[in-house]
């Protein structure tokens, strides 16, 4: 029997195009956006100003705070101008323009592809490290690693578990890495429980990327410190408590942190980023995306230079098809639809999904038949419905009453009501002011 | 770019389920037992269905159309239904006019008074039954014999009605036992009874194609007639002679198409499986009680009606368990 998380769970259709398409390095584009909020905390403060002349892998902004990330030119060039330009969110954010020329590197990073398995092992090092790189949970959350790796006093963290889940429909980003890289996916692992000085990591991958699962438990055939765990496919497994949940039978208590039942959660594609930053000196400048639809020429997986274009990476897959109805940055279930495609690659794109016209719209919404299975599939055991109709109705005290602010945001309600129900706007709406309501009350 | 982009929140995917599959899948499930029924009862059997359909269905149309004044909605499926359910629950030679009121107080009363599919606290199907049977009980009591059977008479007893007329004249059961039909016989439907329910093992067919399109989940269905299994099973091992084993309960009457089509209707049964069992508890106590202790030989459609009006309240008091919460 694989191991799965218990409530709730649904099963879209999987459609991963790309999966047996290798990475592809993207050509440099010809001028990058670079957004100084790419990560959930305080945004970065800029460094450079217009005219300044930039190299690959420069700090071009500085953390704004302990819970934020360093920015760095993800190319060489010149600064052209540091302005507002709308990104993924479809909100103007403050970011860096610069023209491309050629493709110098900073200094002191390593540009082969030569293995490097020894590192140092002080856990402070690394820590500062991953901080100066500016390296984020890549997974699409994109929490500052570095304030991962020091939990609060008190708490101790017991094993590191690797996110190697992709649960979400179309993408093959971490798949493909899985695959490709590894040999140096497992360094990056062994940095990461150096820092948290833990001896057991957990890599939970679902059953539908097999060779992945293969070349992993291959190449940790002689480590028992690090264990691929092969999970039944289900979804919302890349969920964080869903997967500490299905790996080690803990439940992470409502309103807490994973590190309360002793746990970190990483994404393959950070523990990656972990490896370039500490042993290439190389920041987080670039990542995995995946570009795939249904109508796509060639769906793929690129290596892409963060602020590039949608656009590019759209053209390199095919060019965008003409029955386009709908663009998606990340995957179907929690991505985001975007206006215009001259938005930012960040460092939270996993993939861009282009959707046709007959898929892009909604079907129109009827009367609940109190069917029960947006109850069934909640992964957090609440109850939509309910969710849906107190914040419909402005019901505050009773939405946080029915642990509204345990919601994951999942979209599994949405997803499977058959009266085609906007349960999760609703709910996301009802989270907002509820959240509100608890900020204002601690003051 | 030339081309407007749809934008809206996520998730951007939906199954490919809906309402109107829900309901036509429930129907198709009912399709065997109406052959069955077809089969027994002659063409009086699809005079009645086809007539409660189309009752329930103008019916609704008429009101939504005129009354409440909102697109008619009678290709959801949901009016069909209602009237092939309120026909499985009639005898096969109920006059056309008692159906056609039957569909009024269904769909008119059980349905639309209360805004429609989703809003009913009650299966309209069992208010127009319920109704009919307390309004016509003489018409609604009169079971035709079955077209293959070659006899003088023209109306007989259902097997329910057999016992409780014994154990009333203070026969017991193993006397009446010659009486009744054999389990085999109850099975696949030799017995007299409203048109639907006579044969279990079709309804039981319909079942297992629900199940596997996952219309409904099988803890209601399973939780009732498990209930009534086990009740009535412990009743007959207290007193052999006044109560019939529980296998017999669990075969005629409106056991199995109630447990299966009725209780589960979703509108009116409780969200979480473990408010499912609640009801489905509620519904079997109260069948067994009624079988064996009411004024009536069948009790299922009271029993549901009854925990149908509970509903609201289990869904009230019993919540989900909550992911890393407390209780």
């Amino acid at each position: 029997m694989l191991k799965t998380f218990k409530l709730g769970g649904v099963h879209p259709a999987e459609n991963k195009f790309s999966a047996n398409k290798a990475i592809e390095k993207l050509a440099l584009p010809k001028s990058v956006f670079i957004p100084v909020a790419q990560h959930i905390g305080a945004p970065a403060q800029t460094l450079v100003k217009k005219g300044d002349q930039v190299k690959v892998g420069q700090i071009i902004a500085k953390a704004g705070g302990f819970v934020s990330a360093n920015i760095h030119s993800s190319v060489s060039g010149t600064v052209k101008k540091v302005d507002l330009a709308t990104d993924a969110s479809g909100y103007p954010k403050q970011g860096i323009f610069i023209d491309v020329e050629g493709d110098e590197w900073e200094e002191g990073i390593i540009t082969d592809d030569k293995l490097v398995e020894k590192f140092d092992t002080d856990g402070k090092a690394i820590i500062d490290k991953i901080n100066a790189a500016g390296i984020v949970g890549l997974g699409g959350a994109t929490f500052p690693t570095h304030v991962k790796l020091m939990p609060p006093p008190g708490s101790k963290a017991e094993m590191l578990i690797i996110n190697g889940v992709e649960c979400e429909p179309y993408l093959t980003a971490d798949h493909r890495l899985m695959l490709e890289k590894g040999s140096e996916l497992l360094v990056g692992i062994r940095i990461l429980m150096c820092a948290l000085s833990v001896d057991k990591a957990y890599i939970g991958i679902e059953n539908n990327k097999k060779d992945a699962i293969a070349s992993l438990q291959n190449l940790t055939a002689s480590d028992s410190s690090i264990e691929i765990v092969p999970l039944k496919v289900k979804y919302p497994q890349g969920g964080e408590k869903q997967l500490i949940k299905a790996v080690t039978g803990r439940e992470v208590p409502s309103g807490a942190l994973p590190i309360a039942v002793g746990a970190v959660v990483s994404n393959v594609g950070t523990a990656y980023a972990v490896y370039e930053a500490v042993q290439k000196n190389k920041p987080l400048i670039e990542r995995v995306v995946t570009v795939t639809g249904r109508s796509v020429k060639n769906p793929s997986n690129f290596m892409v230079r963060v602020g590039t274009p949608v656009k590019e990476l759209i053209e390199a897959a095919g060019g965008l098809p003409d029955d386009t109805g709908k663009i998606i940055s990340g995957g179907p279930m929690m991505g985001k639809a975007i206006a215009s495609t001259d938005v930012p690659v960040t460092k939270g794109t996993s993939g861009i999904l282009i959707m046709p016209d007959t898929d892009a719209k909604r079907k129109t919404s009827q009367n609940c038949i109190r069917c029960g299975r947006c109850v069934t599939v909640c992964p957090m055991g609440l109850e939509p419905f309910l969710l849906m109709t107190v914040s419909e109705k402005q019901i505050w005290d009773r939405a946080e009453k029915d642990c509204i602010m345990d919601c994951i945001e999942c979209g599994s309600c949405s997803f499977t009501c058959p009266a085609d129900r906007p349960l999760l706007d609703y709910i996301r709406l009802g989270k907002g002011k509820v959240g509100q309501i608890i900020r204002s009350r601690k003051k | 770019m030339s081309k407007l982009l749809t934008i809206s929140p996520s998730p951007h995917v939906h199954t490919s389920d809906s309402v109107n599959k829900i309901m036509y899948r429930v129907i198709l499930a009912l399709v065997p037992a109406l052959v069955w029924s077809v089969f027994m009862f002659g063409v009086e059997a699809m005079r009645v269905t086809l007539l409660a359909v189309i009752a329930c269905m103008a019916f609704e149309y008429l009101i939504q159309r005129f009354i409440t004044k909102e697109e008619p909605k009678i290709t959801d499926g949901s009016a069909a239904l209602t009237g092939i359910l309120l026909a499985f629950n009639v005898p096969a030679s109920l006059p056309s006019w008692i159906i056609i009121i039957g569909a009024l107080i269904a769909i008119g009363v059980g349905k639309l008074s209360f805004g429609g599919l989703g809003n009913n606290p009650f299966n309209p199907a069992l208010v127009g039954r319920v109704f009919l049977l307390i309004s016509f009980p003489v018409q609604m009591t009169s079971w035709p014999v079955n077209i293959h059977v070659q006899t003088d008479a023209v109306t007989t007893a259902t097997p329910l009605a057999i016992l409780k007329e014994g154990i009333k004249n203070g026969q017991p059961v193993s006397d009446l036992m010659h009486n009744l039909p054999s389990s085999l016989d109850l099975l696949y439907g030799n017995m007299s009874g409203s048109m639907g329910e006579i044969s279990a093992a079709l309804l039981l067919l319909g079942f297992a194609y629900m199940l596997w399109k996952k219309v409904i989940t099988w803890h209601i269905p399973v939780f009732i007639l498990g209930t009534i299994f086990v009740f009535q099973g412990g009743l007959h091992l207290i007193n052999p002679d006044k109560f019939i084993e529980p296998l017999f309960h669990l075969l005629t009457g409106g056991a199995m198409l109630g447990a299966i089509y009725m209780a589960t209707d979703m509108v009116t049964s409780p969200m979480t499986h473990k408010g499912q069992f609640i009801y489905a508890l509620g519904i079997g106590i109260i069948t067994v009680l009624i079988r064996n202790f009411g004024a009536y030989p069948e009790g299922i459609s009271f029993a549901i009606l009854i925990l149908n009006g509970f509903t609201p309240l289990i869904n009230a008091y019993v919540k989900p368990k909550r992911f890393g919460g407390k209780k």
